[in-house]
């Protein structure tokens, strides 16, 4: 066996017997990313050093028995969290010499857990994008095929997790940017619910949706990983004072009656042979399995991308404001006069996506339009929640897709931003209600590309989706399997 | 159209961005093939709907007014492009 393929708790026991040190499993991830990386393209900083001093520590622990489930684990971080000492650049020009002055609330937590730091990992610029190639620094490349793209904007973390370049990654999730590229790369992602996790530190996207979540190789890691992350951040005024479970303790419950909600809107049109066939037979699966499957509707799913793609840009617009070339960052020298330096620094240091977002955003927050796009928009997000909250009225879960097809060709919708933005329809609803979701591979294609299922949940009620997912993976095997590489 | 050219620039412009004649092009016909798009919210009833700005209810987060330590100014000032005696250097304001 391979240490680099171990999920953190084949790794945990391990560690904890003694029948391998984290520096051992640390080194046998450096050494797997020597021999994948030039062709995935996971990373845009690896700190072998401050990994190994840490693995060391960690197993100084270790042997004074106070090892935790994630001491010595190497995890991936999204290069969108702020880690002290380490260049913390967004995908993004303008921050490639970023190096925070302080870590976010979930490095620290990981940090306090004695996890070990392996890198920080490729996405879209500020985390538009699903795709990861809007990153202003590499392509990042789908394990299963390497001319696919590997979902987004999470890319990094989830090609990483699914390589082996990592045992677990963390990713964060506007619109989908988990949920889409573990399914894409057929791992474990999930968004919790908004407010669940501490955003201190997280560079901020769009503040009414981001969240962070973890990126793993089975629902077990997922599980662990959400006990340290979740919970209150005094930093944070929108994280919620609310008492973290155990969500370890929720696996091995059974479904037995369990009201499962299938959305017929997630089934309509457009969407993939395969996929469809993936999702149906995942149905049956957690069916069998004691839980009874309804049908139901969430009629204002056709509207959420024309919602998200106003909402998240006129965020993005204004939070983005900050990069101005002044107190961090990139700024161009050229210019003679202040405004000039910010839009030439602004120009030169943001790629085209985000530039289009922030006009996007801006028009529609500029007098005149603010009534008829942000502020319509913001009412139909609302019959959004409501549509949801209505179906939780009835179901424990809803089950539904993860992505209209599997991964789409590299390059495939670099040109027609619509187009890109129509795939996120699946992910787009849920992260709209604030809302928790998980994404766990389901299937494979003809091309023998992953398949995601989609579990969405209520608001706080990430122990019913874990418990489903767990029960479902229990029944599968499609977690074990790993692209050949 | 949409959303014309000249529109285009007044947003670039309050959103502090350059755009030559290239990037006006390509961006007046993507933003206004996404506005159409967008325009099915239109086919939306939203009469006496209340807009949401935040998923999940939270009172103001309050906290007491508390003098804690800050970070000192040498970090703070760590990644200016330039600083000078603990301020930032920026260009001349008034041209």
């Amino acid at each position: 066996m391979e240490l680099c393929r171990l999920t953190i708790h084949e790794a945990h026991d391990l560690l904890i017997k003694g029948e391998i040190s984290s520096v051992e499993l640390t080194s046998a991830v450096f050494d797997r990313i020597e021999q994948v990386e030039d062709r995935i393209g996971a990373y845009i900083t690896l700190v072998k050093d401050r990994a190994m001093a840490e693995a060391e520590a960690a197993d100084e622990m270790i042997r004074q028995g106070k090892g935790g489930p994630l001491t010595g684990i190497p995890l991936a971080i999204k290069d969108l969290l702020c880690t002290e000492g380490i260049k913390t650049t967004c995908g993004s020009k303008i921050l490639e010499n970023f190096i925070p002055p302080y870590s976010s609330t979930v490095v620290n937590k990981l940090k306090d857990a004695r996890a070990v730091i392996v890198g920080k990992t490729n996405m879209d610029e500020f985390g538009m994008g699903s795709s990861t190639e809007h990153s202003a620094f590499m392509v990042t490349r789908n394990p299963w095929d390497l001319t696919r793209i590997p979902g987004g904007s999470s890319g990094g973390s989830a090609a990483a997790v699914a390589a082996d370049e990592c045992i677990a990654a963390i990713g964060t999730d506007t619109g989908g940017s988990i949920r889409q590229p573990a399914s894409h790369c057929g791992v474990v992602g999930l968004k919790p619910t908004y407010g669940r996790v501490s955003r201190f530190g997280l560079v901020a996207f769009a503040s009414s949706l981001d969240q962070i979540g973890p990126i793993t190789k089975d629902v077990t890691d997922c599980a662990i990983l959400m006990n340290t992350i979740c919970g209150y951040d005094p930093n944070d005024s929108t994280s919620v004072p609310r008492e973290v479970p155990d969500y370890t303790k929720v696996l091995q419950a059974g479904l037995k009656g369990f009201v499962v909600g299938i959305p017929t809107e997630y089934f309509a049109g457009g969407l993939d042979e395969d996929v469809a066939q993936a999702v149906h037979a995942a149905i049956k699966v957690i069916e069998g399995l004691g839980a009874t499957c309804k049908s139901v509707s969430l009629p204002h799913t056709e509207y959420a991308v024309a919602v998200y793609y106003l909402i998240a840009p006129a965020e993005a617009s204004s939070n983005l404001a900050r990069y101005d070339g002044v107190r961090y960052g990139f700024r161009d020298k050229g210019a003679e006069a202040l405004i000039q330096m910010y839009r030439d620094t602004r120009s030169k240091g943001f790629g085209s996506e985000v530039q289009r977002r922030i006009i996007i955003g801006t028009y529609a927050l500029s007098a005149g339009y603010y009534d008829a796009y942000y502020g319509k928009a913001s009412q139909v997000r609302t019959l959004i929640m409501q549509d949801f909250n209505q179906a939780f009225e009835t179901c424990d879960v809803l089950l539904a897709p993860v992505a209209p097809t599997p991964a789409f060709n590299l390059g495939e919708k670099l040109d027609d931003p619509l187009a890109m933005y129509l795939s996120d329809i699946f992910t787009l609803p849920p992260s709209l209600a604030g809302i928790t979701g998980i994404s766990l591979p389901c299937g494979f294609s003809k091309d023998g590309l992953p398949i995601g299922l989609q579990i969405l949940s209520k608001h706080f009620d990430e122990e019913k989706l874990i418990r489903v997912a767990y029960n479902f993976e229990q029944e599968t095997d499609f977690h074990t399997k790993r692209p050949n590489l | 159209m949409k959303i014309t050219k000249e529109e285009v620039v007044h947003v670039a412009k309050l959103a502090r961005l350059n755009l030559d004649e290239d990037a006006i092009a390509l961006y007046t016909k993507q933003l206004g093939d996404i506005l159409t798009y967008m325009e099915a919210l239109n086919r939306v009833d939203t009469e006496d709907v209340r807009p949401t700005s935040h998923a999940i209810f939270i009172n103001n987060a309050f906290r007491e007014d508390e003098v804690k330590p800050s970070m000192p100014v040498e970090r703070a000032l760590a990644n200016a492009p330039e600083s000078e005696d603990g301020g930032f250097i920026v260009p001349k304001v008034i041209g």
